[in-house]
């Protein structure tokens, strides 16, 4: 498959709990083997500061293990406790080191996403164009990809589109900041809906896994991406809602059409696709009217910031309800 | 800093002075090779993560005094700024090595870091071009300097980073890299003082 950097073979480090995994995995720092920063003295220093260290340790060891005995005749039990006490204090040390650095070179270790980010460019744009079409065959499942690049970037994309958005209406956080927001809004959505319908997948026996749920979702997310991207920039209601009914639909029924596929039973496929057709074009409207200036505004923000704005300036946002926003987004509706 | 410290006390004042003095004349030969990018393996073989860490300090306090309302803070706040440019230079280092790429963890962000220099020169100039007034035409002298400093710096980065990459591939580390720095840009032009 790939080839990790450093010449390291892939399968071979899986399971392992041994000691020569140590240095053996691709972690993502490597602190073993830093092969590739011959350059940096840093580096070299420390490395040498510990290789000398340790030979101290291990001269050390061994005098101490030779001439212990002598001591411990000479000085009595104190020598005796001294010595040992270092012994314990050094292996314990030894001992908390080793079990670290497997810790780390086991979570650190990047090799267990990377057949999730084993896709092709022309693979990327494939699925994004299939997410915006409905498929028609669903007594057969449905083939989903457990990819995870493309909804990470599509995710990434989402924030910044929605940055841009929250800048262009003038949105003024008051508690946090509107990097934080956007970034939380779009993982959270991402991951949390992703998660409450797996749940409920798990419930209603529908053939999925975790993986797919993320990939159908954030491929999902495209939908979303090229709706807030035009209706941003050009703001007429009517647009919006031509968008949120098309593409939002359309991306919508693609994410139903497969899990139906993947389901026994009206009352479950009812329930699943229900929720998520619920909230994914939900999503949609929240992002649209909790960002949302009226087009008489726009020119103020290439004025300067003296000019009052005009629009409903967003109040704190934490992880709100959708009930609270559907409200105000009916009653600034019905203003305009 | 190079820590040799350690084996010669006595002579560590001296040594480190002049090992600061080479440092900076690496940095600065890392600068020079950002503005001007050829194919080269300086930036990757001896990679520091100085020059990244000033050009953040300095991006993220430029960025400061942003507010359009003193009540308010409409500007990022310099944690925000510090905790974008590190974290998606982390992000976008942890793709390319998950897409297969060669380079290690620190190289790509040492290259991720330097290749902010352009947009920090472009802050830079938006700073002293709204000094002179804040209008229309300011907005699109803005607009241009900034786009031309995202190129430079998206294309920079690509002349380093795409080579460690499998080649049908490149595509896809290019796209977070031109994310990344599209939204520094973002930050950058909606940068409105006081």
């Amino acid at each position: 498959m790939s080839a990790p950097g450093g010449g390291r073979s892939g399968p071979a480090e899986w399971g392992g709990f041994e000691d020569n995994m140590q240095g053996g995995g691709s972690a993502v720092i490597d602190m073993e083997n830093m092969d590739d920063t011959s350059g940096s003295s840093f580096e070299d220093m420390g490395e040498m500061h510990q290789r000398m260290k340790e030979e101290e340790e291990e001269e050390a060891e061994g005098e101490a293990g030779a001439g212990g005995e002598e001591d411990g005749e000479f000085l009595g039990m104190k020598g005796l406790q001294g010595q040992l006490g270092r012994q314990v204090a050094d292996q314990m040390w030894q001992v908390g080191k080793r079990q670290a650095s497997k810790a780390f070179s086991l979570y650190a270790n990047i090799d267990i996403l990377r057949p999730y980010f084993d896709v092709e460019p022309v693979q990327v744009r494939t699925r994004l164009l299939e997410s915006m079409v409905p498929v028609k065959m669903i007594n057969f499942p449905q083939k989903i990809a457990g990819e995870l690049y493309g909804p990470l970037m599509l995710v990434f994309t989402l924030v910044a589109i929605l940055l841009h958005g929250m800048k262009t209406s003038d949105t003024i956080i008051r508690e946090g900041t509107l990097m934080g927001t956007a970034i939380g809004t779009c993982f959270g959505y991402w991951l949390g809906v992703s998660s409450f319908i797996y749940f409920l997948a798990y419930l209603c026996n529908a053939q999925i896994t975790m993986v797919q749920m993320l990939s159908l979702l954030g491929y999902g997310l495209f939908g979303h991406c090229i709706t807030l991207l035009v209706t941003y920039n050009i703001h007429f209601h009517s647009l919006f809602y031509i968008f949120w009914l098309v593409v939002g639909g359309l991306s919508t029924l693609r994410m139903v059409a497969v899990l139906v596929s993947r389901t026994v039973g009206h009352t479950q496929r009812l329930i699943l696709c229900g929720t998520l057709a619920a909230l994914h074009m939900l999503f949609l409207l929240y992002l649209h009217f909790a960002y949302h200036k009226v087009v008489e505004g726009i020119l103020d923000t290439l004025e300067g910031p003296n000019m009052p704005p005009f629009q409903r300036v967003a109040r704190d946002i934490p992880v709100v309800s959708n009930a609270v926003l559907n409200t105000t987004a009916k009653a600034n509706a019905m203003t305009l | 800093m190079r820590v040799s410290c350690w084996r010669s006390l006595p002579t560590c004042g001296l040594q480190s002075t002049l090992f600061q003095l080479r440092d900076l004349k690496a940095v600065g030969k890392k600068f020079v090779h950002v503005m001007y990018p050829k194919k080269s393996s300086a930036l990757l073989r001896d990679w520091d993560l100085w020059g990244p860490l000033v050009l953040c300090v300095s991006l993220a306090l430029m960025l400061q005094g942003g507010s359009a309302d003193s009540k308010e803070d409409g500007g990022p706040q310099f944690a925000e700024v510090f905790v974008i440019i590190w974290f998606g230079a982390v992000v976008i280092t942890l793709n390319s090595k998950l897409l297969g790429g060669t380079i290690s963890f620190f190289q790509s962000l040492c290259v991720l870091g330097y290749c902010v220099l352009p947009l920090t020169v472009a802050m830079l100039v938006c700073r002293l071009v709204l000094l002179a007034g804040s209008g229309t035409v300011s907005f699109i002298i803005r607009l241009i300097v900034v786009i031309a400093m995202f190129a430079w710096s998206t294309l920079a980065s690509t002349a380093f980073l795409a080579d460690s990459q499998p080649p049908h591939r490149k595509a896809l580390v290019v796209y977070p890299i031109f994310l990344f720095y599209f939204v520094i840009s973002w930050m950058i032009l909606t940068f409105t003082p006081q």
